[in-house]
């Protein structure tokens, strides 16, 4: 079900708007725009749509309009033109009474700074939010106190926050957001200014709560790794416009243009590129009862392969059959290939990343055969792409190494 | 000169269209005045200095708190009590009203642009102004006594206040703003629960200036009739009595001491709980 949508939204800061959103219907380019106005184009063309329970991470280069973007959600900012919806009520024409409420019961907000309030308590700082409801103290320090055992603050909630290191002051925040029961979550760069260390660990604790709490979760970072990490789909914005959007596997594999693909050229792709992204997909097979070892033999000389998988009629996956062993059998003039199926393979399934497939590699020189639940043949995996995707040379260099590594 | 033509003529306007509301301000004051006054005065001397004292101690500490004891005493030994405490009525009546006014100014000049780019001309040009130059208005309003001079002394003193307040306000960090409105603060929440407790040191630093700038001019405004220490240094200067001047200044320095260490440590130790 969706729960935010975005449609059209473009933000521009300066005076003279006008003519800026004219020249942006023309098409022209950010630069051209504020030569021209003097207007900064924070966001252009928007259009998003944000499902119920996802992580959804935007990500770009500093000044792409990110948190600008995030802001228009609670509406911290007003947006130039365009609609924003949350769960099918639109928020852009608001009044600011319905505003409040909206920020005070669906949105919450983490911040990279933390935004506590440092002459109060941890408690009253996570409490802060109900307080602005005008929720009694007592009932509002039950619900807080809930929310800081909840992200593992248990016994700090006495402390003044200047008194804590970031990480805990974060954990604050995110308590903060929290305590007020809301259905969405945004988080502006909310790790950012963590240490790697306690980043990692409040990102796996982020995941962890997400399991148990099902919100919708907006989360800012320019990132890749956090991005991959959190992000059930990920959005990629470049001088205020969003040039893809897709799960990490989608932009890793398929950039939309070169900007996209210098973001994603230094990740580690064997984490994320799986075996149904890679496989030789319909790949030839031979079927059990129907083909016999002639038939086999010419498919095999025709594509020139060494081995071929065996299946049931019903696609099963049974093994495969090597080139000698079917030229032996056409010599003994035996009709089924029955006989001749290796069957010890490992089979993956087509999640499984480069990563974990790697090992396999060092125990067969056959393709890897790729099947789905029902254990039915979707592909297979030559070894050669396996190299490919975890070395970035493209197969014709692997295949030329491999064959001077033959020739020695 | 020409000015001066409109400016009096302006004046004269002004006193005769509103001289209903001068005279209200006027007795309004002079009872705010008289009360305070009949307070510091009525109570008996030993009783002022325990509390001025206590206060010491309790707000900045022992040090001051013994130096605020041995400065009273000093102060009534020198035989100058009465007016002593008339200029510390004067004083606090004046700070009373400039800090009611000037704290909401400064407040309204932090959220409103429109707001700050009028006040922020007019304060820079009260404080470049001599301090005396604040007697004549108040003596073409109220005539001479001890109104106009807390008139002139409320004018003079407020700058401060109002610049310290609304910098306090602006100073309050950005994402704190912003992160109180995401979650659905309104205005006045915002000012109340976030704002001006962030802002408090540095608008108790205005109070502080504003009080210190309030005993100066008072001293000053005994020119056009206000009473207590000011007047006894403008009499040794008027009849040449040095020693009588000097024992009039001296008590005037101490009061302003005393009352700067314990206006001076109202913000720290807010700080420090
Ligand atoms: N209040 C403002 N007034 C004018 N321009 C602004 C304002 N806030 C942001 N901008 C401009 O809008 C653009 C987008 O800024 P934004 O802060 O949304 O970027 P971001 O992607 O969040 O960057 P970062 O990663 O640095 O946080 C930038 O060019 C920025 O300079
Ligand atoms: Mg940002």
């Amino acid at each position: 079900m969706e729960k935010i949508k975005i449609e059209k939204l473009s933000l521009v800061f300066g005076k003279g708007k006008a003519k800026a959103l004219k020249m942006l219907d023309q098409g022209k380019s950010k630069a051209e725009i504020l030569d021209a106005t003097g207007c900064n184009v924070a966001v252009r063309d928007a259009n998003l749509t944000i499902n119920e329970g996802e992580i959804f991470v935007i990500m770009g280069l500093s000044g792409s309009g990110k948190s600008t973007l995030l802001r228009c959600i609670n509406r911290l900012i007003n947006p130039t033109t365009g609609k924003i919806f949350v769960n099918n009520e639109e928020i852009t024409n608001m009044s600011d009474k319905e505003l409040l409420n909206i920020r005070r019961k669906e949105l919450a907000m983490v911040f990279q700074h933390f935004g506590l309030l440092p002459h109060r308590t941890v408690l009253s700082n996570v409490a802060f939010g109900l307080e602005l409801q005008g929720i009694e103290k007592d009932e509002r320090e039950v619900k807080a106190q809930e929310t800081i055992d909840l992200v593992g603050l248990k016994g700090y909630e006495n402390q003044k926050v200047s008194e804590l290191s970031g990480g805990m002051q974060q954990r604050v925040g995110l308590a903060r957001g929290l305590a007020n029961s809301p259905e969405v979550l945004l988080m502006d760069e909310a790790f950012s200014a963590l240490d790697p260390l306690i980043r990692s660990q409040m990102q796996d604790e982020l995941l962890l709560l997400q399991e148990k709490m099902q919100k919708t979760i907006l989360f800012i970072t320019h990132d890749l790794e956090e991005a991959i990490k959190l992000g059930d789909r990920i959005a990629i914005m470049k001088d205020g416009e969003i040039v893809q959007v897709g799960t990490s596997e989608e932009i890793i594999t398929n950039p939309a243009d070169d900007y996209v693909e210098s973001f994603v050229e230094n990740v580690d792709r064997s984490k994320i590129v799986t075996a149904g992204s890679i496989m030789f997909k319909k790949p030839k097979v031979a079927r059990l009862k129907k083909d016999g070892p002639a038939v086999v033999l010419r498919t095999m000389r025709d594509l020139g392969l060494s081995s071929m998988p065996v299946v049931r009629t019903n696609r099963t996956f049974l093994g495969f059959v090597k080139l000698e062993d079917v030229v032996d059998l056409k010599k003994k003039e035996i009709k089924t290939i029955e006989s001749i199926i290796r069957d010890s393979v490992m089979t993956v399934n087509p999640d499984e990343t480069v990563e974990d497939m790697l090992p396999l590699l060092s125990k067969t020189n056959l393709p890897i055969p790729v099947v789905n639940e029902e254990n039915h043949l979707l592909g297979v995996v030559s070894p050669t792409s396996l190299i490919a995707e975890t070395t970035g040379k493209d197969k014709g260099e692997i295949n030329e190494i491999i064959q001077k590594a033959i020739e020695l | 000169m020409i000015i001066g033509q409109y400016i009096e003529s302006g004046v004269n306007w002004l006193t005769d269209n509103f001289s209903g509301l001068f005279d209200g301000i006027n007795t309004g004051m002079s009872s705010l005045i008289e009360l305070i006054e009949a307070f510091w005065t009525g109570i008996p001397f030993y009783i002022t200095i325990a509390l001025f004292t206590a206060l010491a101690l309790w707000k900045a500490g022992r040090k001051n708190a013994v130096l605020t004891l041995v400065g009273l005493v000093f102060i009534y030994f020198t035989g100058f009590w009465e007016e002593t405490m008339q200029t510390f009525s004067l004083v606090l009546a004046s700070a009373i009203i400039a800090l009611a006014i000037g704290i909401p100014l400064g407040i309204w000049s932090a959220k409103n642009k429109t707001a700050n780019s009028i006040i922020r001309p007019i304060l820079d040009f009260m404080q470049t102004m001599p301090a005396f130059v604040y007697l004549i208005p108040a003596v073409l309003f109220f005539g001479l006594g001890t109104v106009p001079g807390a008139f002139a002394t409320i004018i003079f003193a407020m700058p401060p206040v109002v610049r310290l307040t609304s910098l306090g306000i602006q100073q309050v960090p950005e994402d704190i703003v912003e992160a109180t409105k995401a979650f659905g603060a309104t205005p006045r929440q915002l000012l109340v629960k976030v704002q001006l407790p962030l802002a408090m040191p540095t608008i108790l630093a205005g109070v502080n200036q504003t009080i210190m700038m309030s005993l100066s001019m008072v001293v000053i405004a005994s020119m056009i009739g206000a009473k207590g220490l000011g007047e006894i240094v403008l009499q040794g200067i008027s009849q040449l009595r040095i020693g009588l001047g000097f024992e009039g200044g001296l008590a005037v320095v101490l009061l302003a001491i005393i009352l700067d260490r314990i206006t001076q440590n109202l913000g720290q130790n807010q700080k420090k709980k």
